[in-house]
C-alpha cells in the first residue's frame, strides 16, 4: 500500500489541459478553459454525460489501440463526462473502426438497432471512413457508412487519441437542434 | 499451413506446410493433382493443424482426408462466390447484402445443471470481435469454444493485387499490435525472393523497432492485467508509460506505432544522434518506473491472488498442443527466435530468454515484466552501436517465379510469412501466420475448472490477435 501511495503522489496528475478543439458554433465569451468549455458542451447538447459503445467490425485492431489510449491520464476523457460502456443499450453514440467485414455486417446493424436515440455515429480511421488498405471484396463491404448511417468521420491509419475525440465532439455538436437555445438544455 | 495455386502454364495445386525444428524452419510442399483428392490429415500429430486444415478448406478448397472435424472454420456461409476465395476465378463477387451467418454446430455439454453463455461477437470492452461460447456449471467453467473469423476481410485475396514493393504496407496491417513484425518478417520474405541485400544500419533499425514494438505491447498488457483483476492504478501507471513510449516513437519513427517504417530493403527513415540518446533516455526512465510497479504488483496479495494458479497450462499440455510465443515461455516452452534461431543483427547480442514453468497468468506476467527489461537493454545497444551505412537498398526483381520466407519473433510469437512472386513480378500468394492459430485452442484448455469472472484475465494474459487469425 505504502508503494502505491508513494507512486501516485510521486507521479501526480498527468492529465494534459485540453488543447483547442475547433467549434462549429460561436461560444459565449466567458467560456472558460477549453476541457470545461467541451464538458458544458456535451451537458447542454446531450443534458447527461456521453456514453460511447466502440465496435470492432473488421480493423487490424491498431484503432482499437488508440481508443484505449484515449482513456489513459494524459488525456483523461472520463474527466471531460465520456465514458465507454459495455452495451448499446446504454450507449449515445457507437465509435466503429474497420472495414465492415461481411461476417460483422449483421453484427453491426444489430447493435446500430440495440441503441437508442439519439444514435450517433462516428466513423474511426481510414478503413470506417473508406475502406482503406483493404477496400471492399467478398469478405469486406468497405466503409462503416455502406452498412449504417454515420454522423461523423476521422480519418488516420490509426488517428491519434486527439483526432478521434475531435471526431466524437463534432458527431455531439452536429446533434445540436438548430433552433435551440444556445447554452440551454436541447 | 497453407494452400498455392501457381499460375499458369503450371497451375499446380500445393499443399504447403511450415515446421520449425531444431535446425530452422522446413517449408513443406505437397503438389496435387486434383483437389477433390485431399491430403494427409497432420491434426493426429499435430493438434493446431485441426483449424488451419479447416481454414484451408474455406479459403483454398483444399481438404485434409478423414480429418474429424469437417465444420467451417474462416468461412460464416456468406461469401456468394462458389470458388474458394484464394483459388482462380474465386472470391471476386460481390457479397451479398443483408444474408444472415449460417449456424455454426457447437459441442453441446450435457448435464445436471449445464447452461451455456453465449459471448460476442461485439464483445464488452475495446477489443477486436470474435464468439465465445462457455458450458458452465454454477460459476465453473466446464468448457469453452471458440468461434472466430469475424474479422476476415480477405487480406490474403488483397495481398494478390498489390505490387510486391508496396504490399508491405498491407502486411504490416495483418494485425495492428503487430505491425512492426508483419513488415519485417513480409519485406525478409520479399527480401530473400529477390536476393536483396539489406544494409546493416536498416537492420538494426528494423531491431529497434522490433523491440520498442514488444515493449509497447508489454506495458499495455501489464496495464489491462492489473485493471482485470480489479487494481485499475496498474492501468493508470503503464497506459501512461506506453503513451510516453509510443509518443517518442512518432517522433523517432514517424509513427506511434511505428507503421510503414519497415520498406522493402531496408527502412523509410533515419535516427539521428541526439535521438538515440532520447530513446536511451527513456529506456533508463522507463526501467526505473518499471521496477517500482514490478515492487507493486508483487507485493499486493488481493492481485497475486487473483493471478497465481488462474488459467494454467502446463509444460506438459502446452508441449502436447503447441503453446507458442509468450504463453509457451510461461508454460516451460523455451523457445525464442532471437535465442534460437537467431537473425541478423540479434546473433550479436546474445538474447536472454524469459522462462517460466508455472503456466498460469502470474507466469505470463513475469514473462512480461522480464521481457520488458530484456528488450530495454537491447534497445540501448541496438542505439549506441548503430552501424554507418545506408538505409535501403532498391530491391530488383528476378523474372522468373520466386518464393521467399520471412520468420520473426513478434511480441506475442514467432510470425510467419510465405511469399511467392510470379515471373511477370505479381504476388502469386502471400500467406501471413500469426501465432495465434497455435494458442487459441490452448486458452480453451487454460479456462476450463475456472470460474467465469477470470476468464477476461486468463483471455488478456494470453493476449490472442483476431485479426492476424481471421486475415
Amino acid at each position: 500500500m505504502w508503494h502505491i501511495l508513494r507512486q501516485i503522489v510521486r507521479t501526480g496528475i498527468v492529465t494534459e489541459p485540453m488543447p483547442y478543439l475547433p467549434l462549429p458554433l460561436p461560444l459565449p465569451d466567458n467560456a472558460g478553459d477549453a476541457a470545461q468549455r467541451i464538458h458544458q458542451d456535451i451537458l447542454d447538447i446531450l443534458g447527461q454525460a456521453l456514453t460511447i459503445r466502440q465496435v470492432d467490425a473488421g480493423s487490424c485492431n491498431g484503432c482499437e489501440l488508440e481508443i484505449h489510449a484515449l482513456n489513459n491520464p494524459y488525456y483523461n476523457i472520463e474527466g471531460l463526462g465520456i465514458k465507454f460502456v459495455a452495451s448499446p443499450r446504454h450507449a449515445d453514440m457507437l465509435l466503429v473502426t474497420g472495414p465492415v467485414s461481411r461476417h460483422m455486417e449483421e453484427a453491426l446493424r444489430r447493435t446500430f438497432d440495440a441503441t437508442p436515440e439519439p444514435k450517433l455515429v462516428v466513423a474511426v480511421g481510414d478503413c470506417g471512413c473508406t475502406g482503406g488498405i483493404f477496400g471492399e471484396s467478398y469478405a469486406s463491404c468497405g466503409k462503416v457508412a455502406n452498412v449504417i448511417p454515420v454522423d461523423a468521420t476521422v480519418p488516420g491509419c490509426p488517428p491519434p487519441p486527439l483526432e478521434i475525440l475531435r471526431a466524437i465532439l463534432d458527431a455531439v455538436r452536429k446533434h445540436r437542434p438548430v433552433t435551440g437555445h444556445p447554452g440551454g438544455p436541447a | 499451413m497453407w494452400g498455392v495455386e501457381r499460375q499458369p502454364p503450371s497451375s499446380e495445386i500445393v499443399v504447403c506446410a511450415a515446421f520449425a525444428v531444431r535446425e530452422g524452419l522446413v517449408w513443406l510442399e505437397l503438389p496435387i493433382d486434383d483437389s477433390a483428392a485431399g491430403f494427409p490429415d497432420l491434426a493426429p500429430l499435430f493438434p493446431c493443424a485441426v483449424r488451419m486444415q479447416r481454414g484451408m478448406v474455406d479459403l483454398s478448397g483444399l481438404r485434409a482426408e478423414g480429418s474429424h472435424d469437417q465444420r467451417p472454420w474462416l468461412d460464416h456461409g456468406l461469401w456468394s462466390s462458389a470458388r474458394a476465395p484464394l483459388r482462380s476465378g474465386g472470391g471476386s463477387v460481390p457479397a451479398d447484402s443483408g444474408a444472415l451467418p449460417t449456424d455454426y454446430a457447437f459441442v453441446r455439454v450435457e448435464g445436471d445443471g449445464v447452461h451455456e453463455i453465449a459471448v460476442g461477437p461485439v464483445h464488452a470492452g475495446i477489443i477486436e470481435p470474435g464468439h465465445f461460447r462457455f458450458s458452465v456449471v454454477g460459476e465453473k467453467v466446464l468448457r469453452l469454444e471458440q468461434h472466430l473469423g469475424y474479422v476476415h476481410k480477405g487480406i490474403e485475396r488483397r495481398f494478390t493485387e498489390l505490387a510486391p514493393l508496396d504490399a508491405h504496407r498491407l502486411a504490416g496491417r495483418v494485425s495492428g499490435d503487430s505491425t512492426v513484425a508483419f513488415a519485417w518478417a513480409y519485406c525478409m520474405a520479399l527480401e530473400s525472393a529477390w536476393r536483396g541485400e539489406v544494409p546493416q544500419r536498416a537492420l538494426w533499425l528494423r531491431a529497434t523497432m522490433l523491440e520498442r514494438e514488444r515493449v509497447a505491447n508489454h506495458l499495455g498488457d501489464l496495464g489491462a492485467l492489473g485493471n482485470d483483476a480489479a487494481l485499475s492504478f496498474g492501468l493508470a501507471q503503464f497506459s501512461r508509460l506506453r503513451e510516453d513510449w509510443q509518443r517518442l516513437s512518432r517522433e523517432a519513427f514517424g509513427h506511434r506505432f511505428m507503421m510503414d517504417a519497415i520498406v522493402p530493403g531496408g527502412v523509410a527513415l533515419d535516427v539521428s544522434v541526439p535521438m538515440r540518446d532520447r530513446l536511451r533516455q527513456q529506456c533508463d526512465a522507463i526501467e526505473r518506473e518499471v521496477h517500482v510497479l514490478r515492487t507493486i504488483y508483487d507485493e499486493h496479495a488481493g492481485l497475486q491472488d487473483r493471478f497465481l494458479t488462474t488459467g494454467r497450462v502446463t509444460p506438459e499440455l502446452a508441449a502436447r498442443l503447441g503453446l507458442t510465443g509468450l504463453a509457451g515461455r510461461a508454460s516451460g516452452q523455451a523457445f525464442d527466435l532471437r535465442c534460437d534461431h537467431s537473425w541478423d543483427p540479434f546473433d550479436q547480442f546474445n538474447v536472454a530468454m524469459a522462462p517460466n514453468r508455472n503456466g498460469d497468468v502470474a507466469a505470463r506476467v513475469s514473462v512480461r515484466f522480464d521481457e520488458v527489461f530484456e528488450s530495454l537493454r537491447l534497445i540501448r545497444a541496438l542505439c549506441s552501436g548503430l552501424p554507418q551505412g545506408e538505409l535501403r537498398v532498391d530491391l530488383q526483381p528476378v523474372h522468373a517465379p520466386s518464393i521467399g520466407a520471412g520468420w520473426v519473433e513478434a511480441w506475442r510469437g514467432e510470425v510467419f510469412v510465405a511469399l511467392e512472386v510470379g515471373a511477370d513480378g505479381r504476388i502469386t500468394r502471400c500467406h501471413c501466420h500469426d501465432p495465434s492459430w497455435q494458442n487459441w485452442p490452448v486458452l480453451e484448455h487454460a479456462v476450463i475448472g475456472n470460474i467465469v469472472p477470470d476468464f477476461p484475465l486468463i483471455n488478456k494474459s494470453f493476449n490472442l490477435s483476431y485479426s492476424g487469425h481471421d486475415l
